[in-house]
């Protein structure tokens, strides 16, 4: 039965992320940007709620209640905070979700118990790819069978903290489907080139990853001869990248807000104009309507649907009205919002993101 | 827990209702277009037996006291509501428009009525002839000002009357109430001119009532099937009791909005019902585009990248996505109303989104499909034209916005104006 109110479990979640995200995140976020370098401490206590192992299956060492609707709703508050930091706390989940996913029951064994422990694994994934025309789907990454081992060949960027990571899932192009390998990173071929600099999301560091005839043993192809269902991982990918432009946009929309009810000129606040407060209005009803159609996804996701059509419109949806929302508080700002001095030039330049950001967030 | 399932109950009811809107709406749908002022009886006669025997189990209902007030947990009545107003008016919306129901008079005296009086006028949609009902509040002068209505209304001591004078325009159904059958328009007049909003209360004026005349039918850009008329009033004589409300409201206490209240109140409810109306046609025009592209090899493949689309592909993707949003806030708006909570400015969310939303896609249709876009061969261009209304009536997308502004900045209309 049609209901859009969250469970008494995801309001106090959701609350506790709401907190951190304005007493923690906030106070560190923009010299976070600036130096581009996240604070241990507080990716350390964005790792403290549990996330990802309360979503892990008791038998693997977690708590055991995966949903990824819950996962958006923590995903979109964390994301209100800020999403560079976001992105680096939930880095781990780019390994994990796959295996548990799509994994064979011996990598779930092998490598679930891993992130529930009181320190993540270092651990990234290299699923973009730095060209123009890039398809998640047709990779140039190519994956090869041989004599029980594969060998692996391409270029792969925006990869996350690759550079500390001691395992890298390599998604990669093999008979024509997209697969996915478990590469520890000190295996031979492979090279984690210069940190790129990016236009927005400059907290979290990226790398470009050079893969050159990379060997690694059979079994660590994800999900082993079944391999994993790409096409799911990435709608579980949109879901997360949906919320978190949700919640970025939630950010814009209620500075635009609270700024145009203190800004005067002509000696009232600049919301009593009606050119401001209908900016205003309709960054509101689009972020709702963004919310309503990740959270949708995210529900057919729970009950084991196909959403590779949801998750995509849905993400078009959301990829534009980010855009939007981000540029109308730049302009409900005027000046102040192109300064470093205020926040709205750090939501732009990050929300540009999201239409290449695919598998860089997954729950 | 967030849940976004349709129950199997109404979406099964929807079945005849769908056959409805592609054999018999469909199939007249150009005709009336090009046929305005005439009534598309094929469908009034199909819809009235099966409205009336509803309203007939409902009255009865009602009179043996299960007012349904009994059930635990949420109700589904607006989520019913939208559900099939979007069913017909992806067959017509016009013709939807048409139905022999007391529509928003209904509403207005569901909403604010008391029993006696919801008993009195609605006992006649149970029986006989197919009848409508009408809410009159529009004037020449007062179009989203609706508290600068001029209609007047006189109380004559001697005989225990209200005297009406004006005119009201824009009155969807007004002839097919008033002088088409025996239906009733609610009237929205003032006892007090220079009270504002304060004077403004609901007359319940009948079919039959002298010194009422219906002055003009508009001709329209869209929805032409149906009837939108202007009504005149000139010392049009009604019972003392057919002014709607509770007592208090009856003694015409002079010092409270609650008239105007009503109006608003009403308001919430209708918004999401034109939001659903305007996902109707924004899914007829959004399938039909997208079959006939597929006809010519243009498909939408979910798994391309947008940087790998073409513009067509991606203005459908675009049609696509704004559609679900529009119908996503519409669902919200009317489940907040079936759990019995506030939705004022949920409906207003989805109000001023889905009337923008189909006026973009359609005219994003009649684009993509070139040359036959444009040809009245199709249904696509009517389409175009029936949407827009969406954009303007129950309040336009501006009027939507300034309340959807003033509650999230905690603004009252002084300050927001």
């Amino acid at each position: 039965m049609l209901n859009f109110e969250l469970d008494e479990e995801q309001r106090m979640l959701k609350e506790a992320m709401d907190r951190f995200a304005r007493e923690d995140m906030r106070k560190v976020f923009r010299d976070a940007d600036e130096e581009g370098h996240v604070p241990d401490e507080t990716v350390r206590a964005g790792w403290e709620f549990g996330l990802l192992p309360s979503g892990i299956p008791e038998s693997y060492g977690g708590f055991g209640e995966y949903s990824v609707l819950t996962g958006a709703v923590a995903m979109e508050a964390l994301a209100y905070g800020d999403l560079a930091i976001t992105l680096q706390i939930a880095a781990p989940g780019l390994v994990a979700l796959p295996i548990q996913l799509d994994g064979t029951d011996e990598q779930k064994r092998t490598y679930l118990p891993r992130f529930c422990e009181e320190k993540p694994p270092r651990v990234s994934a290299a699923l973009s790819e730095p060209r123009v025309q890039f398809d998640p789907f047709a990779q140039q990454t190519v994956a090869v069978r041989q004599n029980g081992s594969y060998r692996i060949s391409g270029y792969k960027g925006l990869v996350p903290l690759a550079e500390s990571a001691e395992m890298l899932l390599v998604y990669a192009q093999q008979e024509g489907q997209t697969q996915a390998f478990i590469v520890p990173t000190e295996t031979a071929g492979v090279q984690v080139e210069d940190r790129e600099k990016l236009m927005g999301v400059r907290a979290l560091p990226t790398f470009r990853v050079r893969l050159d005839d990379v060997q690694i043993p059979a079994e660590n192809r994800v999900g082993g001869e079944q391999g994993i269902q790409f096409a799911r991982i990435l709608n579980h990918s949109r879901v997360a990248l949906g919320a978190a432009a949700v919640g970025l946009a939630r950010a814009g929309s209620e500075y635009a807000r609270l700024y145009a009810k203190e800004r005067v000129q002509f000696g009232e606040p600049i919301a009593h104009r009606q050119s401001i407060a209908f900016m205003l209005a309709e960054m509101a009803i689009d972020v709702d309507a963004a919310r309503l159609m990740v959270w949708e996804t995210a529900w057919k996701l729970d009950r084991g649907e196909d959403t590779t059509r949801e998750a995509r419109v849905m993400k078009h949806f959301v990829d534009e009205m980010v855009m939007q929302v981000a540029d109308r508080t730049v302009q409900t700002l005027g000046g102040y919002g192109y300064v470093r001095e205020f926040p709205a030039e750090l939501w732009l330049r990050n929300a540009r993101g999201f239409s290449s950001f695919d598998g860089l967030a997954i729950i | 827990m967030v849940d976004f399932t349709i129950p199997d109950k109404i979406t099964n009811e929807l079945q005849m209702a769908k056959m409805v809107a592609q054999q018999v709406m469909r199939a007249k749908s150009r005709y009336y277009d090009e046929h305005e002022h005439e009534r598309p009886w094929e469908y009034i006669n199909l819809m009235w037996p099966v409205l009336r025997d509803q309203n007939k189990r409902a009255m009865e209902r009602k009179s043996n006291g299960q007012n349904g007030r009994g059930r635990t947990g949420p109700g589904t009545a607006v989520l019913r509501l939208v559900m099939l107003v979007e069913t017909l008016s992806w067959g017509d919306a016009g013709m939807y428009l048409t139905t022999p129901d007391p529509a928003l008079g209904g509403a207005a005296v569901e909403a604010v009525g008391t029993s006696e009086q919801k008993q009195r006028f609605l006992k006649k949609f149970a029986e006989g002839d197919p009848k409508w009902g009408a809410m009159a509040m529009t004037e020449p002068s007062a179009g989203s000002d609706t508290s600068a209505i001029r209609t007047s209304a006189r109380m004559d001591e001697q005989t225990n009357e209200w005297i009406l004078n004006g005119e009201k325009i824009f009155c969807t159904n007004g002839s097919l109430a008033l002088e088409e059958s025996d239906g009733f328009v609610v009237v929205w007049a003032t006892v007090d001119p220079n009270a504002g909003r304060k004077g403004m209360k609901p007359f319940v004026v009948e079919a039959g009532t002298p010194g009422v005349s219906i002055s003009k039918k508009e001709d329209k850009l869209g929805i032409r099937v149906s009837d939108t008329a202007s009504i005149v009033f000139e010392d049009a004589r009604i019972p003392y009791d057919n002014i709607l409300g509770s007592p208090e409201v009856q003694r015409v206490d002079r010092r409270t909005t609650k008239g105007f209240k009503g109006a608003m109140k009403t308001f919430d409810a209708s918004r999401p019902v034109v939001a659903a109306s305007a996902m109707g046609v924004a899914r007829a025009a959004l399938e039909f585009t997208r079959e006939k592209l597929a006809e010519e090899g243009v498909k939408l493949d979910y798994r391309r990248p947008a940087h790998k689309m073409s513009a067509v592909e991606r203005a459908l993707l675009t049609m696509e996505a704004r559609h679900k949003a529009g119908w996503l806030l519409t669902l919200r708006a009317a489940s907040l109303m079936d759990h019995g909570e506030a939705n004022r400015l949920e409906a207003s969310m989805c109000k001023a989104y889905a009337g923008d939303g189909v006026t973009w896609i359609t005219q994003k249709a009649v684009e993509l499909l070139g040359p036959l876009g444009y040809s009245r061969e199709l249904l696509v261009e009517k389409w175009m034209r029936d949407a827009k209304i969406n954009d303007i009536y129950e309040g336009t997308k501006q009027i939507n916005l300034l309340i959807v502004a003033r509650s999230i900045l905690g603004y009252t209309r002084r300050e927001l104006k």
